[in-house]
């Protein structure tokens, strides 16, 4: 979607301010709710594609005024009520009207199980036989493409040229897994754009943007 | 938790942080969350896995070739050498600062950053102002973070938009040649493994 998460490029957001000696969390709200992402996560009823999509689709004027994890918050509430785990009444009066159903319960992250899932992660690349549409030097141009729905190619390098830099092998298309549509596992690749084919001749010199797309991201220049 | 600042209905707790309790107690109560699992995820980014973790594998690169040969290779498998493994750093590559080359990476679309090696985000690198402005004035950013790079020098911006993750081995400053492997990883920073900041030598070499 041609949301404002979408924000490379974008003029108008403000300096930079970096803060000596950041706490991880400022407040403790806030490190709750990124637990509670965790812990939700670990319930398997929606994969990463959809958890940022659920981010995404905040109301743009809220999401650019809102903190970190008030956006993670709002994303929560908005996964957990489209799947089912909570109801829009529980939300909104903060109180259980059943329990969860065994299933859903069955699969919740207890403290022992914590350490195993930070150090193995997820599971993003898939060992497949795919033929890759791409090597590294191929000219390529990223599509014209505006889906409504989730997409990890950035408006900025849409119809620019640019070059294969390397191929990283199969992954999950988030494109797709974000709409409930399956892996679709494809070929990603790091693809070089020079900063005066994406920014026009008053772009610095000597820069350029690596992006991470996938076959269905790229057409033969 | 502690009370944040007085509120103006006179609440201890901030819209913002009721919501969360409220939240956490439905989710309890449903049996969906274990709040003792919660509170270890908070630990784990507090006090475990942090910077320091990518400092490390930083250090080793610059003492032992043959480790940065295959850092630069494999960043996934020489990183996991030292037991830095998991969640946001499942497919790891790590992009070398020279002379000529200067790297710095950016997630324009969310805040993907490599947690195994240098936790979680700080609040700049997720920000709209850092988003939007590193790919399209790489220089400008990085001067208005204090790093002038030399003209001659290419910038390169990663932008992460897959579950790559990206980690830059900055250059080793000059005046280290007598260090140790752990007096170099006390002068890494996470700035400079995100590419915003350059390692500076120890102060007694400057």
């Amino acid at each position: 979607m041609n949301g404002v998460h979408d924000m490379g490029g974008m003029h108008g957001l403000g300096p930079i301010e970096r803060e000596e000696q950041e706490p991880v969390f400022r407040h403790p709200w806030e490190g709750r709710v990124y637990a509670l992402r965790q812990g939700c996560g670990a319930l398997a009823r929606w994969n990463i594609d959809m958890a940022r999509h659920a981010n995404e689709r905040m109301p743009a004027a809220e999401y650019l005024a809102a903190s970190y994890y008030e956006r993670w918050l709002w994303g929560l509430e908005t996964l957990l009520a489209e799947n089912g785990v909570v109801t829009s009444w529980e939300l909104t009066e903060g109180r259980a009207k059943g329990p969860a159903p065994d299933e859903l319960r069955q699969r919740v992250l207890r403290p022992e199980a914590v350490e195993r899932r930070l150090r193995t992660g997820g599971s993003y690349r898939v060992e497949a036989d795919i033929a890759p549409r791409f090597s590294a030097g191929d000219a390529v141009s990223a599509r014209n493409i505006h889906p409504t729905g989730h997409t990890r190619l950035p408006r900025y390098a849409r119809q620019h040229l640019g070059v294969v830099e390397r191929g990283h092998g199969v992954f999950i298309f988030p494109d797709a897994n974000a709409a409930g549509l399956g892996h679709q596992p494809q070929h990603l690749y790091s693809v070089r754009f020079e900063a005066q084919e994406l920014w026009g001749p008053n772009a610095e010199p000597k820069a350029a943007v690596y992006v991470d797309l996938w076959d269905s991201h790229l057409e033969t220049a | 938790m502690p009370p944040s600042h007085d509120h103006e209905h006179g609440s201890r707790f901030s819209d913002v942080e009721l919501r969360v309790k409220a939240l956490e107690s439905l989710l309890v109560e449903k049996g969906l969350v274990d709040p003792e699992a919660l509170n270890q995820l908070i630990e784990a980014y507090e006090s475990k896995i942090g910077p320091r973790n990518g400092a490390k594998v930083v250090a080793r690169a610059w003492v032992d070739p043959a480790y940065k040969k295959r850092l630069l290779e494999n960043g996934t498998a020489a990183i996991a050498e030292l037991g830095f493994t998991g969640a946001q750093g499942e497919t790891m590559v790590v992009v070398e600062n020279t002379p000529r080359v200067h790297n710095v990476v950016v997630c324009t679309l969310c805040s993907c950053y490599p947690w195994p090696v240098l936790g979680l985000p700080p609040v700049w690198y997720k920000s709209s102002a850092y988003r939007s402005r590193v790919v399209i004035e790489p220089r400008g950013v990085l001067r208005e973070l204090g790093l002038e790079l030399p003209t001659d020098a290419e910038v390169r911006v990663w932008d992460s938009t897959s579950e790559v993750r990206y980690l830059v081995l900055p250059q080793r400053p000059p005046g280290t040649e007598s260090m140790t492997e752990e007096q170099l990883v006390a002068l890494v920073t996470r700035d400079a493994m995100i590419g915003v900041a350059q390692v500076l030598p120890p102060r007694s070499a400057r």
